[in-house]
């Protein structure tokens, strides 16, 4: 089981070959700029002594080759760079805030580049898992202090007054006799002085840029067209390349002749090649949906999408392949079932499956008694279907790869975790090999899963020549890394008195059980069993925004809107009295969640969206909330029927992340989520045909759009001073809940299986 | 092969490709200018969004022996300096996330407002429906353009 959560945690040890734990301090480094100035780079895992000073000059070409930090100008300009690849979580803007809000500077004086990719020097440098403002929210702030308290040393030395007497303020420090200068000024100074010790953080009220809404820092560049994405690199005489795939999972290249499609104008080559050799040792997030591909290479995206279709290829069942993974608890061997899917037959599989006797994920008290003993027990079992992820920048990536060492660019969620398998395909030593990081056209967790970088690589390496591959929509989709498909089963006890007594979870999937055993209502009923199931398959998936919470959201929160109906209470009370059990006086140990914060957010959304009210009577509303990645968030939908469809016209929506770094573009991100979610619960599923994708391009796999998009959608943060916590994913989950039971009291209907614009809804007793 | 002389953004410019190649690709691959993005291919999402005369048309459908003498705008040819009125809405209401489909967004919602400068919240959605936006920020396009309506 891929348990992606627990992956994208920060990693707590430095990357072999970095030397042991480290100082706290260790990570900062400063040094002297050409022309006076200060740099202070950030080392997260180096061992650079905290006292070491480091008086090399550095020339202005080896700013970004040293992976210059913060950097600070005669001219008083504030350059930041950022680690994390961008995809739309805004961190373009919202990491330089936490760097600017500690060293005290203009915000107008800050420019933004991308970083270089390093994780020596500056960590994991991944974007996923709602991780990138959490794990850098102490380490950037570090370092803008640090370099405050150089900047006012030096002043302090220069003027010759105590440091303790000089205040600092939108990048100008001033003493109490009057004497004032920019940072700018004292830059090259304190560019000499040792790092402090003693790192000196702000208290959350005094924050002057973290909390107030920064634009975009590539925002001009977004709307004027500038090439920030992957598909948009080019080099001086690059190549595109494109990939012919087996079509359908199981299958695999039996023969090919591309004479005709060599003959084609502006084509270089056309060649099979294979993504790994013979008993590769696979790290956790390599995949190998097909290894045998044809690669079709020339001058021209359009001569080579035209040659490609002239491609003679025989393919054949792949069978059983066996695959050699390296994970944390060594080498392990997979065997990646041959049989050609089809979505009806794995449906009635799962519902097989789902009968079997399973694996207990967790148990508390006495749940066969409780449900032997109930006088009302509640059955429920949902369905949903693979999505696809359809970033709209489809994969692609750049590679130009030599003798001695490669170059990559592209957009790419986790370049430290690809550049270890490009080590290894390419059989040069990490060094050898740099990878850039572009914007990305999306991710929602596609872009974690590198195998379309190493397609590039091979076909340069083949080329000897820098090669951009690029997928077409039809590739894209038909290719995999899928949320995969799963399905859950709830019940629950009442007693005569209504009372909950029993709990049971029993969740399973293609090829992934999504069950979270220790999340709530765990820790809230006596009795609570939680069992999981996983089907092996050869389609190949990933974690898509919020892996397995996105489908146990839409299920658990469904469920407890059914049980809380049939408790006849209302269904925020019904959590609420949950929660404060879980509180006051939890069941069993390990469970997951803060019950306060999840209180929080359902009393500010009962508060916001003026649950209960008289003046809400007549709305058809649909009430979820969920706990993911270290966040709380909940939604109130309100529905309507619009020409004979159901219609989401406006939702609230509170969440508690702890500290919002920048509000506005936070807002945007759960907005976002909130449509998303519309989307994928309403229209979303790629379903298969003897193993091949039924979805190829937009016209047979529906997005949603303007015209179904709410009209408005309210986002309310709880206030609190709790260091960050995600944001990109945790108001993903609850929507799909949030739609089920709304669409509940529009429709008088359950439903159970999703997207919830194909069920067939039936009634239930 | 085949020269074709083309007016893009003001300026004439010469190529010599397949007649079948999309626009899309004679722009991306030929003249240097990615403003306009590769999203689906088949007129489906959008993000390829061109005008060819002052309308909108998706640029992945529009074969480069079809365009004759029509003028092409880009998203690079809206304005020099990011100062097109539904540049500017788009900034103010800080707009993207990812920002891949914007380009094409705005493209379309240029050509909305030349040809009817205040439309209704339901023909924004009629007019903006052919443009996809993964990340779902459509309620903010939506503002951009009723702000840009008023300009």
């Amino acid at each position: 089981m891929k348990n992606i959560d627990n992956k994208m945690q920060l990693k707590k040890t430095p990357p072999s070959g970095a030397g042991g734990l480290v100082s706290r301090r260790s990570f900062l480094r400063s040094s002297a700029l050409a022309g006076g100035g200060m740099m202070l780079s950030f080392s997260w895992f180096s061992e650079v002594k905290a006292a070491e000073k480091v008086t090399e000059l550095n020339i202005i070409e080896q700013w970004s080759e040293l992976a210059a930090y913060i950097k600070i100008t005669p001219d008083n300009i504030i350059k930041i760079l950022v680690p994390n690849p961008e995809f739309g979580q805004n961190v373009m803007t919202s990491l330089p805030m936490m760097v600017a809000e500690e060293l005290d500077c203009d915000w107008k004086n800050v420019v933004v580049e991308m970083g270089t990719h390093d994780n020596v020097k500056y960590g994991p440098q991944f974007t996923g898992g709602s991780n990138s403002v959490r794990m850098y929210w102490k380490p950037l702030r570090n370092a803008g202090a640090a370099a405050r308290q150089m900047l006012i040393e030096a002043a302090a030395q220069t003027w010759g007054v105590s440091a303790s007497e000089i205040t600092t303020k939108a990048g100008t420090l001033s003493h109490s006799s009057g004497k004032t200068a920019k940072y700018g000024e004292m830059a090259a100074k304190a560019a000499t002085l040792t790092i402090p010790k003693d790192i000196k953080l702000k208290a959350p009220k005094d924050f002057s840029i973290v909390r107030n809404s920064k634009k975009n820092t590539e925002g001009v560049k977004v709307v004027s067209g500038k090439p920030l994405f992957g598909i948009d690199y080019k080099v001086d005489g690059m190549l595109i390349a494109m990939i012919q795939h087996p079509p359908a999972f199981g299958m695999k290249l039996k023969s090919f002749d591309a004479t005709a499609a060599k003959k084609m104008p502006g084509i270089k080559d056309i060649f099979s090649f294979k993504l790994y050799d013979d008993g590769f040792e696979q790290a956790g997030f390599d995949t190998r949906t097909f290894n045998e591909m044809i690669a079709v290479v020339g001058n021209s995206t359009w001569e080579v999408m035209n040659a490609r279709k002239k491609i003679n290829a025989q393919w054949e069942a792949a069978g059983d392949v066996k695959d050699t993974m390296m994970g944390r608890g060594g080498k392990t061997e997979k065997v990646v079932p041959g049989r050609l899917e089809t979505t009806s037959q794995q449906m009635e599989m799962m519902a097989e499956y789902a009968k079997k006797p399973a694996q207990q994920l967790r148990k508390d008290g006495d749940p066969e008694a409780a449900f032997k003993n109930a006088a009302q027990v509640i059955e429920r079992t949902y369905n949903a279907p693979f999505l696809a992820h359809n970033t709209m920048e489809p994969m692609n990536f750049f590679a130009h790869v030599q003798e001695d060492k490669a170059v990559v660019a592209g957009p790419l969620q986790a370049p430290g975790w690809v550049e270890p398998t490009l080590a290894k395909l390419l059989n040069l030593t990490p060094d050898k090999i740099e990878i850039q990081m572009t914007r990305m056209g999306g991710g929602f967790g596609r872009r974690a899963y590198g195998s379309y970088v190493y397609e590039a690589a091979r076909i340069s390496q083949k080329l000897k020549a820098p090669v951009k591959l690029i997928y077409t929509r039809e590739d894209d989709m038909t290719y995999g890394i899928y949320r995969p498909m799963y399905t859950a089963t709830y019940r629950a006890a009442l007693d005569a008195n209504k009372n909950l007594i029993g709990f049971h979870v029993k969740g399973g999937g293609i090829p992934e059980n999504p069950v979270h055993a220790n999340r709530f209502p765990a820790g809230a009923v006596d009795n609570y069993l939680a069992e999981g199931w996983e089907i092996p398959s050869n389609i190949t998936i990933g974690a898509f925004r919020a892996p397995r919470s996105n489908f146990n959201a839409a299920a658990e929160q469904s469920f407890l809107d059914e049980v809380a109906e049939a408790m006849g209470k209302d269904p925020i009370d019904f959590r609420l009295d949950l929660l404060k059990r879980a509180k006051e006086n939890p069941v069993g140990k390990n469970n997951d969640y803060d019950a306060s914060r999840y209180i929080g957010v359902l009393e500010l959304l009962k508060e916001k969206s003026g649950w209960g009210k008289p003046e809400n009577a007549g709305k058809k509303r649909g009430v979820a909330a969920y706990f993911c990645h270290a966040s709380y968030a909940g939604h109130v939908v309100d529905m309507v029927m619009r020409d004979g469809q159901p219609y989401v016209e406006s939702v609230t929506s509170v969440v508690d992340c702890g500290v919002v770094v920048n509000p506005d573009a936070a807002r945007n991100m759960v907005q976002g989520a909130v449509v998303d979610g519309i989307g994928q619960s309403f229209y979303g599923a790629l379903t298969h045909k003897d193993g091949a994708a039924e979805q190829s391009n937009f016209h047979n796999y529906r997005m949603i759009r303007h015209n179904e998009a709410p009209k408005k959608i309210d986002v309310h943060f709880v206030e609190n001073d709790i260091d960050p916590t995600g944001l990109g994913e945790p108001p993903f989950p609850p929507v799909f809940g949030a739609v089920a039971n709304a669409l509940f009291k529009t429709t008088g209907q359950r439903y159970y299986n999703q997207p919830f614009t194909t069920e067939q809804p039936k009634n239930r007793s | 092969m085949a020269k074709y002389s083309l007016k893009i953004n003001g300026k004439t410019q010469q190529v010599d490709v397949d007649p079948s190649t999309p626009m899309l690709w004679v722009l991306r691959d030929h003249l240097n200018m990615p403003g306009t993005k590769f999203g689906c291919g088949m007129a489906m999402c959008g993000a390829c969004t061109v005008h060819l005369d002052g309308n909108a048309i998706r640029s992945c459908s529009l074969p480069v022996s079809a365009v004759g003498k029509g003028a092409i705008t880009t998203i690079e040819g809206l304005s020099a300096d990011a100062s097109h009125p539904v540049q500017k809405a788009w900034l103010e209401h800080d707009v993207a996330q990812c920002g891949y489909c914007q380009s094409g967004q705005i493209m379309s919602a240029s050509a909305l407002l030349k040809s009817n400068p205040n439309p209704t919240d339901e023909e924004i959605d009629a007019y903006m429906s052919g443009n996809i936006c993964r990340c779902g920020t459509y309620l903010r396009i939506k503002e951009a353009i009723k702000a840009a309506a008023k300009k």
